[in-house]
């Protein structure tokens, strides 16, 4: 596929993206996916600015009120404004799919290298990442939420560890093939030590899977907090999040369908831009796959 | 062949033994005491003390192991702490409406989304390329339960075509099953289409490019042939395979989907299980799960033999 020439301004780029079908899977998707992102992102951050209540301020005798001026998006079923409860819900969400997308990639390249470098610690790696993808992600995750209580780091923790075993695959792989290259044989006949070998010369190998698996490990983590809020095992609904708000929502669901669909668009609208940018990300670093489009 | 399916199921042994390990560490090392839930608020330190040795929780933690691992090995899977029933008869009780759905699920995922993926490359580059992956997408975007009160909202309360919630046993009611099963179906098959569909066009598009399908297209065999006889067979094993990773998905999804149409079963067992602390029954659920999970994967490698005569085991 011929490469997207690139004019001069970007607004005259995004146009010719639009105009042209052709170029719509590189060209105007991750510009919208980014833009979206990226208002949404400040939307959450900046929402002190521009909400008119306190996402925690229930009012007894405005439960469940529709739409109106005063609550663009009505209330819940505590009378707090879900206006404002959806972008404050936006921030935790945001940043447990962030959290944890940071600390299994952090986690898992350090169990990778280990397992891609050292032949005896990989059998015994391997096995138990093995064991851990036999275990359903959502059913881990909820059991360690449970069990360990519910708080932002524990919901971060228990999304992480389902994640890890894909992340230490990854990076073994990539180190299992980088590893026979003649630069790692020049740096240890050169008499570089492990760790430098391993930090030096193959890390860097891991550094674009990993970024594609990074946006992949965000979005579902937002998934997965939303679905532990639904099953009951989430943050407490005064830290509001797209998931605990429609966790809360789902017994009122047929008197205002809104307490679960607000929040979901947004979610879903995050997620699909987030995935949408990993995407192109991977088309873009793995030339492999680009071919394969083609 | 015979004696690679023995090695295959030997090398599960370990796998299983590990999540065991896991499961069984995760809970015993979490804080919470099973015993003070049991004994209730009003209990005295003896009281609990008493029921932790009953339950052997004062035993050393190798000791339980093993005689949990030993039960296990003669078929027990232990007893409900809450309800104080076998597990394996929770299990008998709740399984029915679970696997009646999934394998529901299975059936309108692959029927619609090997189709789909397989016009997806077929058309490649077109709309109805772009509408397939626009689905794909959204349906990787979507959480499992938005979509099931999207389909509860338009089916049941707006078209009301269909009840809102509950379970029907095909048995007593083949019309009434398929009237309430449909719904969380669908649901539950959008992630797993959207998975299918994804990998089936990849796959598509590498085999298209293929000389033997320039050859079977220049001898004159009819399109619907060249598509389904010659690419989708040879374009069949990275299909199976994202199907049998999608499996895991499709657990994940059970759990949420009978939680959103009020369905009694085994997902729904499991998560009241964790909520209440009901450590037999987590155990033996999360075991459970996961010997399925790598049994449907052995059985998925090994068909491949069947789809492709040029692997051979």
């Amino acid at each position: 596929m011929e490469k997207a020439v690139q004019p001069a301004s970007s607004s005259q780029w995004l146009l010719g993206a639009l105009s042209l079908p052709r170029r719509w899977r590189l060209g105007a998707a991750p510009i919208i996916a980014g833009l979206l992102l990226l208002a949404i992102v400040l939307a959450t951050l900046l929402a002190p600015l521009f909400v008119t209540h306190d996402p925690l301020a229930m009012e007894a005798t405005k439960r469940l009120q529709p739409p109106s001026s005063e609550y663009l998006l009505g209330t819940d079923p505590y009378g707090r404004d879900m206006f404002s409860r959806v972008f404050y819900g936006g921030r935790v969400s945001l940043l447990i799919g962030v959290g944890a997308a940071l600390v299994s990639i952090a986690l898992g390249l350090i169990i990778g290298l280990i397992a891609g470098f050292f032949r005896t610690a990989d059998a015994i790696i391997m096995r138990i990442m093995d064991s851990l993808m036999a275990i359903p992600a959502i059913l881990l995750a909820i059991a360690l939420v449970a069990l360990s209580g519910a708080s932002i780091g524990s919901v971060i923790i228990a999304i992480t560890i389902p994640e890890i075993p894909r992340v230490v695959r990854l990076v073994r792989s990539v180190v299992l093939s980088a590893r026979e290259e003649p630069y790692v044989e020049a740096a240890t006949a050169l008499g570089s030590s492990m760790p430098k070998i391993l930090i030096q010369h193959l890390m860097p190998n891991t550094m674009a899977p990993l970024i594609v698996q990074g946006t992949y490990i965000c979005a579902s983590a937002i998934l997965i907090e939303a679905i532990l809020s639904f099953l009951g095992a989430g943050v407490s609904t005064e830290i509001p999040t797209w998931g605990n708000i429609m966790a809360e929502g789902r017994s009122y669901f047929q008197l205002n369908p809104g307490l679960i669909f607000w929040p979901g668009l947004m979610l879903s609208l995050c997620i699909l831009s987030i995935n949408l940018i990993g995407d192109t990300a991977r088309d873009l670093l793995d030339p492999r796959l680009k071919k394969r489009e083609a | 062949m015979l004696g690679y399916i023995i090695r295959r199921i030997l090398a599960i042994l370990p796998v299983l033994l590990i999540v065991a390990v896991i499961v069984f560490l995760m809970l015993r090392l979490s804080p919470g005491d099973p015993a003070a839930i049991l004994a209730g608020d009003a209990a005295t330190p003896a009281q609990i003390d008493r029921i932790r040795t009953e339950l052997g929780l004062n035993d050393p933690l190798h000791v339980q192991f093993i005689t949990w691992m030993g039960q296990l090995l003669q078929g027990d899977l232990g007893t409900s702490l809450i309800s104080r029933t076998d597990v394996w008869t929770m299990i008998e009780r709740r399984i029915d409406p679970t696997i009646n759905i999934a394998l529901l699920t299975i059936f309108i995922s692959v029927m619609l989304a090997v189709p789909m993926g397989v016009i997806a490359a077929w058309k490649h580059r077109t709309w109805a390329d772009y509408l397939v992956m626009t689905f794909s997408v959204l349906g990787f975007s979507i959480p499992v339960f938005v979509i099931g009160y999207i389909f509860i909202s338009i089916f049941s309360l707006q078209l009301r075509w269909l009840p809102v919630q509950g379970y029907t046993a095909p048995s007593e009611d083949l019309l009434g099953f398929f009237q309430r099963a449909i719904l969380p179906a669908l649901t539950l098959a959008t992630i797993y289409i959207a998975l299918i569909a994804r990998m089936t066009r990849a796959s598509m598009l590498e085999v298209l490019n293929e000389d033997y399908i320039r050859t079977a297209r220049a001898k004159g065999v009819s399109e619907r042939d060249v598509l389904f006889r010659h690419a989708l067979r040879n374009a069949a094993v990275p299909i199976m395979t994202i199907i049998g990773i999608g499996f895991a998905l499709l657990i994940g999804g059970v759990v949420v989907t009978e939680s959103v149409f009020n369905i009694p079963g085994i997902g729904r067992l499991t998560v009241d299980a964790i909520l209440a602390r009901d450590y037999p029954v987590i155990q033996a659920m999360i075991l459970l799960t996961a010997g399925i999970y790598v049994l449907v994967n052995l059985l998925i490698d090994l068909s491949y033999s069947l789809i492709d005569p040029r692997i051979r085991y």
